[in-house]
């Protein structure tokens, strides 16, 4: 894992004593609130519904035991005793008093954390694949990429007030683990000729006009990539629209020059960049690498699994994915148990995540934009013991990828943006398709949630999304179809009027119904309904 | 009626305007007429509130009723925890938002 050098250590401190300190001004009346909330927002301090929400920076997902112990402790001492797993691979605290907020921030840049960038119309945190680092089919592992783009983009000067917010995702692999096209920036990295290059991808987003993006380059050098970046970024600075919020994305600039031109500006950009040399020392990605070197794994390992414990067979079959090295396995630890809220984690699961990471994952845990998290390198001698302590803490749920595995943002209970509710409705679908067997039948099933359009809940990526509507003061939800954040990302297409909470329920037990009946051989979900359309999924929900 | 809301300055706790100053339960909530929007401006003037606003309300035999289900969350607390709500012992609070 990275560690921070004194530069990296120094700025996060002095930003906790430049918060602090207008902190304590807004306190004794000093700032207005007018004065002070872009100044809290950027330190990723809102004002919800009930409270302030501090938002904290995982960068591209990847935690220390420390760091995860760190942030149960502060659930525990500032919250009311858990925290909020985002699909941005974030943190959330609901619950935090202002006078308190400063002091957090010091806490976590004792272990190397903050919430710098977790709002604003500035570059958020790096998202990445979970599995970075211990995917069989990665070209490369994209942490280093992450980490010199989080270096490159905090406090950037000139990205600091953008047109709009602007989200990163860095990949490696074939199997896009990350929604990396649902980006206003997507990396892939690959290799051509046996040179590390990146495919690039711009203007992708979801909100209130979804996008895929698309590619705007095959191939970007390894070492061209930031100028290649700074020249998007530029174009977009320059040309992104100011003067509505709902259009100052980069998707909507991309969209209405269109991809070609788009590009032009941007190669015309890049080849001035390119004649300044901005790009950062290759001896920058060179100190950067080691930190993600991989941890010293034991050789000679065994791969077989005693799974004479049914209920651990179960477990280990869905919860446990393949790592490249012998002997060793990825765990996924669900944060979606029957009936409970989609990512949220109490002080103790956090606490207990961050023992795991010490004692069986090299002092390591990954978040995921599914809400979950990832122990990445564990002994498969170890994975009995891991599932028995996950069991007793009621994090052993059996449901990766499955109907009950289900994105839900946080919604009206918190959220002052939400128009609806997101996670009651997830909790009935939890309870409707609570048997595992049902869940095991269905494969394959994204069902993610949003409580409005600003689809944090990811609901335009859902094989079925849902999206919390406001109808004259009433919740209302609408169904959409056929939505991918993988490799072969869509916008899913909704399905006609809108439902009650328990409506919708009932129609996605009608579209699962109709999956099982039409379905061929091998089919997911998702291959079933590209092959039949919406007629038909149609017809049995309107009748 | 028209009441008037906002958070704690210091908690973020959900306040509501009594009549002689800021309650944290809704039932305390007083009609403050067309004097909302003067109030909310020296209250948080002089540091009692953040972000207040005027909203729509009625009176039913169960109290004071804000008309938007935004603000009986608020008024609640968030009905997926009713632990955390105003009404730590009753699971069906939350349908009192619907």
């Amino acid at each position: 894992m990275y560690r921070y050098d004194s530069y990296d250590q120094s700025i996060v401190d002095t930003r906790v004593e430049e918060f602090r300190d207008q902190t304590q001004r807004r306190l004794a009346g000093q700032l207005t609130e007018d004065q002070f909330k872009p100044l809290r927002l950027m330190n990723g301090l809102y004002l919800q519904l009930h409270a302030y929400m501090l938002r904290v920076a995982i960068p591209y997902g990847t935690l220390s035991g420390k760091q995860m112990r760190k942030l149960g402790e502060i659930a525990a001492k500032y919250d009311k005793g858990y925290g909020h797993f985002t699909t941005r691979q974030n943190l959330q605290y609901n619950w935090i008093k202002l006078a308190d907020a400063p002091e957090i921030l010091a806490e976590l840049a004792t272990v190397e954390m903050h919430a710098i960038q977790t709002s604003g119309n500035c570059i958020r945190n790096i998202s990445s694949d979970q599995y970075a680092g211990v995917a069989a089919d990665e070209v490369a592992d994209p942490r280093p990429w992450a980490e010199l783009l989080r270096q490159w983009s905090t406090f950037h000067p000139e990205f600091t007030y953008l047109p709009r917010k602007f989200k990163i995702a860095v990949i490696a692999s074939e199997e896009d683990r990350s929604a990396m096209k649902l980006h206003d920036i997507g990396l892939k990295l690959v290799k051509r000729d046996g040179q590390i290059g990146a495919e690039v991808y711009a203007g992708g987003g979801m909100g209130r006009t979804p996008m895929v993006a698309p590619q705007i380059s095959d191939f970007v050098p390894e070492d061209e990539i930031i100028s290649y970046l700074e020249a998007c970024l530029r174009v977009y600075n320059r040309y992104g629209r100011r003067d509505n919020k709902y259009k100052a994305r980069i998707k909507i600039l991309v969209h209405e020059l269109g991809v070609d031109e788009y590009k032009r500006q941007v190669e015309e950009e890049f080849a001035h960049m390119r004649i300044l040399g901005l790009n950062p020392p290759t001896e920058e990605l060179n100190r950067i690498r080691p930190f993600f070197a991989n941890p010293a794994y034991e050789q000679g390992l065994s791969d077989d699994l005693d799974r004479s414990d049914p209920a651990f067979a179960l477990w280990a079959d869905r919860q446990v994915a393949a790592h490249k090295q012998p002997g060793y396995a990825i765990v996924n630890i669900s944060l979606k148990p029957r009936g409970g809220i989609p990512g949220d984690a109490s002080a103790e699961q956090i606490e207990l995540a961050a023992e795991l990471a010490e004692n069986y994952s090299f002092d390591e845990l990954r978040v995921t934009h599914a809400q979950n998290l990832v122990l990445p390198h564990v002994k498969k001698a170890d994975l009995y013991t891991i599932w028995q302590k996950l069991d007793a803490a009621g994090l052993a749920e059996a449901n990766l990828d499955l109907i009950t595995d289900i994105i839900a943002c946080p919604g009206l209970d918190y959220c002052s943006l939400a128009n609806a509710r997101s996670i009651p409705l997830a909790q009935k679908l939890s309870e409707r398709f609570a048997s595992i067997e049902q869940q095991k039948d269905l494969g394959e099933l994204k069902v993610k949630i949003s409580g409005c359009i600003n689809a944090c809940g990811h609901h335009h990526a859902g094989h079925i999304g849902v999206l919390g509507v406001d109808r004259k003061g009433v919740e209302n939800f609408q169904l959409s179809l056929g939505g991918s954040g993988a490799e072969d990302a869509a916008v899913g297409q909704i399905t006609g009027p809108g439902f009650s909470e328990d409506g919708v329920v009932d129609a996605i037990e009608k579209v699962t119904d109709l999956y099982l009946a039409q379905r061929e051989e091998g089919e997911r979900f998702l291959d079933t309904y590209r092959r039949l359309g919406m007629k038909p999924f149609k017809e049995a929900i309107y009748g | 009626m028209k009441i008037l809301t906002g958070n704690d300055l210091g908690t973020g706790d959900v306040i509501w305007w009594a009549g002689d100053g800021w309650s944290r339960q809704l039932a305390d909530s007083v009609d403050v007429g067309d004097k909302g929007e003067e109030l909310a401006g020296a209250e948080e003037a002089a540091l009692r509130v953040v972000a207040p606003y005027v909203i729509d309300a009625t009176v039913t035999d169960e109290g004071v009723r804000p008309a938007h289900i935004k603000d009986r969350i608020r008024a609640l607390g968030p009905t997926v925890r009713p632990d955390l709500t105003l009404k730590p012992n009753d699971a069906d609070a939350g349908n009192w938002v619907i």
